[in-house]
């Protein structure tokens, strides 16, 4: 990393960065934080206008996504207030290739309506692992997760501590001589246990550049933005190309409103069950809250506004949405990182009928 | 030791030892030291290259703070080069840094010999004219050179080197060369010892995916005459349910991975259309001043035709497959024993023709050989066109072609990069260096520009007006993320030069940095 030097190695790397860019570029601040960004309240995000990920991990990417998707509020018609917008830049690298996009909560394809642009993830089955191991990282491996808990009991695995990082290597090393499996070396563990992603100073410097070129148009209109996600491939000659996709109408993050028809009969109650059962919300959901255009439906704390707003659970819907035929619900949960909006449209009971007998025919 | 291996940790996984090595005994020059330059080198210095020189003749002065992060408020008025040294050399202090105070226009008259001390040349927002003189000395000198300019939101890079041969060109996609529609004796002897039909289901689930294909096309080839089913949809209608069949329990991974892969029993890996290319190459009529390369190349070919009967050697390596560890590891060998048989049968084809064109018939050793039969199938050589073939290439009819494409700005902002420097040659200074005169420059770009595609022969297409208002709204303007851009691609490509890894681009890379978008024109 250029801005860290020899004399810098130890020190937290934002008070590194800070200190580099404010002892370069007069006039400008920069506040270090070194935590954990999930440590950050929520409001603290608010108090920026463009939000640049320098992330690492799918799941730290995804917090932030549903933080600044949480932040849009959406107007009457379904479109989003421009004002509650707060645009993320991301990007990142692997060896000679490399992505960069923009994202526009509530106008544009959020994180989490294009998970799929990220490959899954590689984990060997356990019983491979434990009975036929066929590779080194199979070796590995089998030192790492099974190893280590039989024969080091009571101590936690530290990736960074070397004692541990040999400990594994010599345990794999002996499981490959046992299985005639050759090529376990110490960087390969190194790389198998800590996921290690291969790195290079050029094209992150392109990638990084690219990001700060996408927020620069953004704070200054100096030009057109990129079509939403740019792939750089390095690999064979040089290709930078955007690859457009839409947002999808089901996103749980950034959806206006996540479609939902329920019977006009429905209670409170009821509607918070049928959350439970849909497939899209029952992993997001444990202690559902719901509120309707500001005002509280039912609330699950603190207990004054819980006993309070009880009594709704038995009520229809309909009429605490004040009879709309469809209009959107803001549920909050703990589980959420920010809110789900859930459009609900009651469908009349005389149309069931109807489209079932359509249906038969 | 130990520290190279942690500091470069990272990028050792991608170049390898090998690779770094190659890096540490590169000599670097960088021609002008603005952020184009120096981010370029910021990447080469943090990757560990042995040494570099910076030509620059100018003096740190205000604007440079605004775009160089290599300079600071207390070297104002010093000499640039001497400046971005001295912070380059402060990242990495294991590599050697050098500056020269002069301007690479002038070297380039004073002393050309200059350049023969490097491995390569990265030349930094220079004008067609002192380009031309330079890549003249550098394919004398035999030193490679990497051209690279931002432009506003724009960026051009053109590599230009006589030929660069590329063993290890890593492609993304590898196609796995298993065989399996062909198997050698040795193979066919391990297939024989399984019984697939066999009750034990133990067993049953752990025989290796490739033995499964190879028996149950042979199976099908038995039932149809000898042949393998005709097409895609065969294969799947067919061939895929006999697989299907055969297995017993849905949880049969090794019968998931044989369905997963079946397409390869019909569609082996071919001799691509690159290889096919080297193979025909005027250079594997080999003499004594050959290249390795081009010996081994020479060698490659009799194997084909002749121990290979038309494939290229075996690299021996085989993908994970769900089995018993003994049924794999035994399979594992199989595979590299042919691939050192063939490795051997390559060894003798290369000391022939060494003997022949009198050399000393072990003077490649086995272990390049090796090497270069794991990685046969993938071979690349680049060649690139000299500037001046470019400048005074006859392309038009090719450029009408994409300029007519109206999706494509890339082709259009090539000609107006270039027209610039035509520009500047005029007025003495780029277009759109005045506010006041900013339209009438327009006009003046537009002009310049359908003249150099009248003499390329491609007249008559009408560059769009808004792009030629933005190249002189750009105001020759290096800014910082886009150079940064430009400069991270050139030391990309210098990486894959020098390490002799990884495939660089054929071409002229054009960028533009309004869309992030790029294309590579071939003119």
């Amino acid at each position: 990393m250029y801005y860290c030097r020899m004399q810098d190695v130890g020190k937290a790397k934002a008070d590194v960065a800070a200190a580099r860019v404010m002892q370069r570029v007069k006039g400008v601040t920069v506040t270090p934080h070194f935590c954990k960004i999930e440590e950050k309240d929520i409001s603290f995000f608010k108090d920026f206008q463009i939000i640049v990920l320098g992330l690492d991990s799918l799941e730290a990417r995804s917090y932030i996504n549903s933080v600044v998707c949480g932040f849009v509020e959406y107007e009457e018609d379904g479109s989003p207030d421009l004002s509650t917008i707060k645009p993320l830049v991301d990007g990142g690298t692997e060896g000679f290739k490399g992505h960069a996009r923009v994202i526009i909560p509530g106008i544009t394809p959020c994180f989490h309506c294009s998970l799929w642009l990220f490959p899954p993830q590689i984990t060997f089955p356990l019983c491979t692992l434990a009975e036929t191991p066929r590779s080194p990282a199979h070796c590995i491996e089998f030192a790492h997760l099974i190893q280590w808990g039989q024969d080091r009991t009571g101590e936690t695995f530290d990736a960074d501590n070397p004692e541990h990082m040999k400990w594994i290597y010599d345990q794999a090393l002996k499981r490959g001589e046992q299985f005639n499996i050759s090529g376990i070396t110490y960087s390969l563990t190194q790389g198998v246990v800590k996921n290690i992603v291969p790195a290079i100073a050029s094209t992150n410097a392109i990638i990084a550049a690219t990001c700060v070129l996408e927020t620069l148009k953004i704070a200054t209109m100096c030009s057109t933005g990129m079509d939403i996600y740019m792939q750089y491939t390095g690999t064979e000659g040089i290709y930078l190309r955007t690859v457009p996709h839409d947002k999808d109408p089901n996103c749980i993050i950034c959806s206006p409103g996540v479609p939902l028809e329920v019977d006009k009969s429905i209670t409170l109650q009821k509607f918070i069950d049928t959350l439970f059962k849909d497939r899209r919300f029952k992993l997001k959901l444990s202690k559902p809250s719901v509120s309707y255009h500001g005002n509280n439906l039912y609330m699950q704390a603190p207990p004054v506004l819980e006993e309070m707003t009880r009594p709704n659970l038995q009520e229809p819907l309909v009429r605490l949405m004040g009879g709309e035929k469809s209009d959107v619900l803001n549920i909050n949960d703990r589980r959420l990182t920010g809110v789900l909006r859930v459009r609900v449209t009651f469908k009349d009971d005389a149309e069931t009928i109807d489209m079932d007998t359509v249906g038969t025919h | 030791m130990a520290l190279r291996s942690t500091k470069y940790d990272r990028q050792l996984r991608i170049w390898g030892e090998h690779g770094q090595s190659a890096l540490e005994r590169a000599h670097i020059c960088v021609l002008n030291c603005g952020p184009t330059g120096s981010e370029a080198l910021k990447n080469l210095v943090l990757g560990g290259i042995g040494s570099f020189t910076v030509v620059d003749a100018s003096k740190v002065c205000a604007s440079d703070l605004g775009n160089n992060y290599f300079v600071d408020w207390d070297s104002l008025g010093q000499s640039k080069a001497k400046t971005v040294s001295a912070f380059l050399h402060e990242l990495n202090d294991a590599v050697d840094a050098k500056f020269v105070e002069e301007s690479p226009e002038a070297l380039l008259e004073s002393n050309p010999a200059f350049f023969s001390q490097f491995t390569l040349v990265i030349a930094t927002q220079m004008q067609e004219n002192s380009l031309l003189k330079l890549d003249e000395i550098c394919r004398q000198l035999n030193v490679m050179l990497i051209i690279a300019r931002s432009y506003g939101l724009a960026g051009l890079l053109r590599i230009s080197v006589e030929e660069h041969d590329v063993i290890e060109s890593k492609p993304d996609n590898k196609v796995e060369d298993l065989r399996l529609h062909n198997p050698w004796p040795e193979l066919q002897r391990y297939v024989d010892e399984f019984d697939i039909d066999t009750t034990d289901n133990v067993i049953h689930k752990h025989i290796p995916f490739a033995v499964l294909l190879i028996k149950i096309t042979q199976d099908w080839k038995r039932a149809h005459n000898g042949k393998l089913p005709a097409n895609v949809r065969e294969l799947k209608v067919n061939f895929l349910t006999i697989t299907a069949r055969r297995r017993v329990e849905e949880d049969e991974d090794n019968y998931t991975e044989a369905l997963k892969s079946a397409y390869v029993v019909l569609f082996p890996p071919e001799i691509s259309t690159e290889l096919h290319a080297i193979l025909e190459d005027k250079l594997t009529e080999v003499n004594a001043s050959s290249p390795d390369f081009w010996v081994m190349v020479a060698a490659l070919k009799q194997y084909i035709a002749k121990e290979g009967q038309g494939e290229p050697p075996l690299d021996g390596a085989i993908p994970d497959m769900h089995s018993f560890t003994d049924y794999y590891i035994k399979l594992q060998k199989i595979y590299q024993a042919r691939a050192e048989a063939d490795v051997t049968a390559m060894v003798g084809h290369v000391s022939c023709i060494l003997k022949q064109i009198g050399r000393d018939s072990s003077s490649i050793p086995r272990t390049t050989i090796k090497h270069f039969c794991k990685n046969t199938r993938h071979l690349r050589v680049l060649r690139c066109k000299t500037l001046r073939d470019e400048f005074s290439s006859k392309a038009g009819p090719e450029l009408q072609r994409l300029l007519a494409n109206e999706e494509s700005s890339h082709p259009a902002l090539y000609v107006l990069l270039r027209a610039v420097d035509h520009f500047a040659a005029t007025y003495n200074r780029y277009p759109g260096a005045f506010d006041g005169e900013l339209e009438e420059d327009v006009s003046r770009l537009k002009a310049i520009a359908v003249s150099i595609l009248n003499d390329m022969g491609g007249g008559g297409v009408a560059l769009p007006e808004d792009l030629i208002s933005e190249v002189c709204r750009f105001g020759a303007g290096e800014i910082h993320t886009v150079a940064s851009i430009v400069g991270g691609i050139a030391s990309q490509e210098a990486i894959k030069l020098l390490t002799r890894q990884f495939t660089p681009v054929q071409g002229t890379f054009v960028y533009n940095a309004m869309s992030a978008t790029s294309l590579v024109l071939n003119l």
